[in-house]
């Protein structure tokens, strides 16, 4: 392959220096800018933009988007554990089939599934219809934080169940069957072979969960109505309406250093760089 | 018994991720803009939709966009991924590391930082700020699709062709790109799903004279429910499933052809 040079690979790295690298600097050097008294390019270099986000109403906002994103990888994890060792019980073309089954609606664009469930849990919709023939009337379950947990559930559960079925397959059948014959009972074989050997599978898959739902403005815009804003809309609040960039920025740098922070613990746990790409095809 | 359990579970998670796309094609079939009680047949939010011109021009933008930046990503991203492959100074670490960030890093964090570029550049945001912000984020998929086939290929296959007697052409299309092809179409098809179903990016870098298929629907679902949103999703999902059932009757006619 000596006649192929690396250079033609400096165009992109080019491209990478413009559009990746110097636009994130530029907003971490906005975080770190303040203009208080709004005069046109008087800019001074502060921490007053940290400083404000350590308001409670902020910080309350960052443990919402928090929670709820550990609520629906959890949710998404007691699902497709236990899904995917049904799938990996199948024969060989079943187990194509379901997966297939599992991620044609992720082909269906991400805001009209959504909107789907906006129609599904709204006052006239079908669940409250249902509901109100069992007694309970006038149940509106859009814009609720069930609704917006759902969303996230829904929208992202394949991220989820795709990792794991994968680490699951792997797993050779011999090693469990040893695992029974050597006298360990089946709770033993589950916790001492399954599921340290399907962990990367399992970390990848919340990981996978948990970063779209702890940054999704979206699916808490849609399901919840805007009653629950989540850190994802206070970015977008601040960059589209108040034209606040150096607050929004700041912001910004507070769910990256997050979102780093939980992948370095992945990396911890698994013991190597998580693998994201190409999964879904 | 265990086989019932199986089925029920596979039952009750199937109707969980259908149910409401089945809830959509049903209500777009249904006269009433409402989503309440049935009030018979109609075809009518079909035909609203194919005169609704907004929803028709944000269509032609999503394939355009999608079309272009696949093209370019397809492209680039190989070329780059040759070069990567190639490459024995220290730069290969930060390549890829400088590739990685518009994965990890949430999109909205990549929406708001190419929009202020753009800005800060003094760029009119348009169809060209969407554009080049789908292949930045496009790039890094296709390289990651590619770079394992070359990590796989044999050191010296090239250059083995062209003792054989190839031409460099020859040796490229012959040799290289079928080994390395498989690669690439995933690449591609990552980059294409990504591309038509982005939001959160398209949105920042948009501005106001384009709007692609997502930022309609965003517009359209936050302003109350539309009929025609419903219209508009059947169809999407009827091209969907003919393309996979096309894609299955071709794999199993190849698997025939085998045996």
């Amino acid at each position: 392959m000596k006649s192929f040079k690396e250079y033609i690979a400096y165009p992109y790295g080019l491209w990478m220096l413009i559009f990746i690298a110097v636009p994130l600097l530029v907003v971490v050097w906005f975080s770190f800018l303040s203009n208080p008294d709004f005069k046109a390019g008087v800019y001074t270099f502060t921490l007053d933009n940290y400083q404000e986000f350590m308001d409670p109403v902020y910080l309350e906002l960052l443990y919402r988007s928090f929670l709820y994103a550990v609520i629906a990888t959890l949710i998404c994890f007691i699902i497709a554990y236990p899904l995917g060792n049904l799938i990996v019980s199948l024969p060989g073309h079943r187990q194509n089939l379901m997966i297939v089954l599992m991620i044609i609606p992720m082909w269906v664009n991400f805001l009209l599934r959504t909107y789907a469930w906006m129609v599904l849990l709204s006052g006239s919709g079908l669940i409250s219809q249902f509901l109100g023939l069992l007694g309970f009337q006038d149940v509106s379950l859009l814009y609720t934080q069930s609704a917006v947990i759902l969303g996230m559930v829904y929208n992202f559960f394949p991220y989820m169940l795709l990792p794991i079925y994968t680490a699951l397959k792997k797993i050779d059948p011999d090693l469990l069957r040893a695992a029974t014959d050597l006298g360990a009972n089946h709770f033993q074989m589950f916790i001492k072979i399954k599921v340290p050997l399907s962990l990367p599978g399992i970390v990848s898959g919340c990981m996978m969960v948990f970063m779209p739902a702890v940054s999704t403005f979206v699916i808490s815009n849609l399901l919840g109505g805007g009653k629950y804003m989540l850190v994802g809309n206070l970015i977008e609040q601040q960059f589209l309406t108040l034209n606040n960039w150096n607050f929004g920025s700041a912001i910004s740098m507070v769910l990256m250093t997050i979102i780093f922070l939980v992948l370095g613990i992945a990396r911890l746990i698994t013991g190597k760089e998580l693998d994201t790409g190409g999964q879904l095809l | 018994m265990k086989k019932i359990f199986r089925n029920l579970a596979f039952g009750l998670i199937l109707l969980f991720l259908y149910a409401p796309i089945l809830v959509l094609i049903i209500y777009s079939f249904n006269d009433s803009k409402i989503m309440g009680p049935w009030a018979g047949f109609t075809l009518k939010w079909y035909v609203m939709l194919f005169q609704d011109r907004y929803i028709l021009q944000a269509l032609y933008y999503t394939l355009i966009i999608a079309v272009v930046a696949t093209t370019v990503s397809t492209i680039v991203g190989t070329i780059s991924a040759v070069g990567i492959y190639r490459m024995r100074s220290g730069l290969k670490r930060p390549y890829l590391l400088l590739n990685n960030i518009p994965v990890l890093v949430p999109d909205i964090v990549m929406g708001i930082t190419l929009m202020s570029l753009f800005i800060f550049a003094g760029m009119k945001m348009g169809l060209t700020t969407i554009i080049i912000a789908h292949i930045t984020f496009c790039i890094p998929y296709v390289i990651l699709a590619v770079l394992p086939r070359f990590n796989r290929l044999p050191e010296n296959i090239f250059e083995a062709a062209l003792d054989l007697g190839a031409t460099p052409r020859q040796a490229f299309w012959k040799v290289l790109f079928p080994e390395i092809l498989p690669g690439v179409t995933s690449g591609a098809l990552i980059a294409f799903t990504l591309s038509i179903d982005d939001f959160v990016i398209s949105f920042f870098t948009a501005g106001n004279g384009v709007s692609n298929l997502s930022i309609t629907i965003y517009s359209m679902a936050k302003a109350g429910i539309n009929p025609k949103i419903n219209a508009l999703s059947t169809i999407m999902f009827g091209c969907i499933m003919i393309l996979l059932i096309l894609i299955n009757i071709r794999s199993e006619k190849g698997i025939k052809h085998i045996q």
